[in-house]
C-alpha cells in the first residue's frame, strides 16, 4: 500500500505546529511555550521522515547513530555554555545546519544518475543548496570567531567589496558552466564549493564585532533558505516550508534588529568599513 | 523556451507556489517583536532551520548499504544538523528561563 499521502498529511500537521511555535516565540508571554511547541513540531517531523516510504536500504543504524552523536553533543554544549556566550553558540549551531545543507548538495551531485541533463531543475537545486549551505557554514564560523575573540575584530581582507563582488561573479559563472556541460564535471563542482566557502568568509570578515548579532540573524535566515534548497532536491514539503519560514522571518528579524540600533541593513553590511574601530 | 518549459513541470509549479506563499507567511508571522525577544527568537528560528536534518535522513535512507561515501556524508550531515536542532532548542529554552526569572524578581 502506498501511504505517501498519509505521510504528507502528517507533515502538514507538523508544519502547523512549527507555525504556532514560531508565532508563540515572538510574544513575551508565550515565548517559552512557543519554543517547546516548535521543538515538538521538529520531533514529529523527524519521526515522520523515518517512517515515510523510501526506495533505498534505509540504513537505520547509521541514522540512529548520527542522531545520538549529534543530539548528545548539542544538548551538552547547550547546557554548558555560559549565558554571555549565547550569541556565538547560536552562530556555531547555525553554521552546522548550513554544513548539513552543503553536504546534502555534494552527496546528491554524486548520486545524479548517469546521463542526467545538466540544464535541469535537479542540478540547479543541488548547486543552490551547496552554495547557500557553504556560505552559511564559513560565515557563521567567522561570526563565531569574532564574538569569542579568536579572530581579531579588525581582521579583514584587503579591498573586501571588490573581493566579494568578484567571488559572487565567479560563483554565478561556475554555476552556469556546470549547467552547460554535456555531463557532470565534478572538478567544477568542487571549484564552486571552494569559492562558496571562501565567499562566506569574505562576506562576514569586513563587518565589525558589534554588528555580529545582526549578521548572525542574517546567516540564520540564509541557513533556512539552504534548508529550503535541500527540500527542493527531495520535493519535501516540511523542509521547503520550515526552511523558508525561517528564511523570511529571519530577514524581517534582521531588519528589526538593525532598526533597534538605528542602522539600516545596507549600512551594517556595506557602510561600516572602519566604522567599528 | 523549451528549456524553460523543461524546468516548469506541474510539480515544480506546485513547489514554487508553496515557496512563495510560505515566504509571505514567514514575513507576517512574527509581527512586532520586543527588543528583548530578538535573540531568543533568532535562536529558536535557528533551531527550526535544523529541519534540514530530514534531507540527510532521506539521503541515507535512499542509499545502498554499501555506498559508504553517501553514508558517511549523510552521517556527518545528520550529526551536525542534530547539534543545530537539539542545541538550538535547548539554548533558546535556557535564554527564556532567564527571562522568566528576571521578571519574577521585578
Amino acid at each position: 500500500m502506498d501511504y505517501s499521502n498519509i505521510i504528507d498529511l502528517l507533515y502538514l500537521v507538523s508544519i502547523i505546529v512549527f507555525i504556532i511555535g514560531l508565532k508563540g516565540l515572538s510574544h513575551p508571554e508565550s515565548a517559552r511555550k512557543g519554543n517547546q511547541v516548535a521543538a515538538l513540531g521538529m520531533g514529529m517531523a523527524i519521526v515522520i521522515s523515518l517512517f515515510a516510504p523510501e526506495t533505498g536500504d534505509n540504513n537505520y543504524l547509521w541514522i540512529i547513530g548520527a542522531m545520538l552523536v549529534g543530539g548528545g553533543i548539542g544538548l551538552t554544549s547547550a547546557k554548558k555554555v555560559a549565558m554571555t556566550k549565547m550569541p556565538e553558540m547560536v552562530s556555531l549551531f547555525n553554521g552546522l545546519g548550513g554544513a548539513c545543507a552543503m553536504l546534502i548538495g555534494i552527496a546528491e551531485f554524486g548520486n545524479l544518475p548517469a546521463g542526467t541533463d545538466m540544464m535541469s531543475g535537479a542540478v540547479l537545486t543541488n548547486i543552490f543548496a551547496m552554495f547557500v549551505g557553504a556560505v552559511s557554514l564559513t560565515g557563521s564560523l567567522v561570526a563565531y570567531g569574532k564574538l569569542n575573540g579568536s579572530l581579531r575584530d579588525n581582521f579583514t581582507l584587503p579591498a573586501p567589496q571588490l573581493i566579494n563582488i568578484t567571488s559572487l561573479i565567479g560563483i554565478i559563472a561556475l554555476s552556469v558552466m556546470i549547467m552547460t556541460q554535456p555531463e557532470l564535471n565534478m572538478a567544477l563542482v568542487y571549484a564552486l564549493l571552494g569559492l562558496s566557502l571562501f565567499y562566506g568568509i569574505a562576506f562576514v570578515t569586513p563587518i565589525g564585532g558589534g554588528d555580529m548579532p545582526v549578521v548572525i540573524s542574517l546567516l540564520n535566515s540564509v541557513t533556512g533558505i539552504g534548508a529550503t534548497g535541500a527540500g527542493l532536491i527531495y520535493g519535501n514539503n516540511i523542509m521547503i516550508i520550515g526552511g523558508i519560514l525561517v528564511g523570511a522571518s529571519g530577514i524581517i528579524l534582521t531588519v528589526m534588529m538593525c532598526e533597534a540600533m538605528n542602522r539600516s541593513l545596507i549600512n551594517v553590511l556595506v557602510g561600516n568599513l572602519g566604522a567599528s574601530g | 523556451m523549451e528549456q524553460i518549459i523543461n524546468f516548469l513541470d506541474d510539480n515544480t509549479l506546485a513547489m514554487l507556489s508553496l515557496l512563495v506563499l510560505s515566504s509571505f507567511l514567514g514575513m507576517e508571522i512574527i509581527g512586532k517583536v520586543p527588543t528583548v525577544l530578538h535573540t531568543p527568537l533568532m535562536s529558536g528560528a535557528n533551531a527550526i532551520s535544523g529541519v534540514v536534518v530530514i534531507g540527510a535522513i532521506i539521503l541515507i535512507r535512499r542509499a545502498d548499504a554499501t555506498d559508504y561515501l553517501t553514508l558517511v556524508l549523510g552521517f556527518i550531515g545528520i550529526a551536525l544538523a542534530m547539534i543545530n536542532v537539539v542545541g538550538g532548542f535547548a539554548v533558546t529554552n535556557r535564554m527564556l528561563d532567564m527571562f522568566k526569572k528576571k521578571e519574577r524578581k521585578n
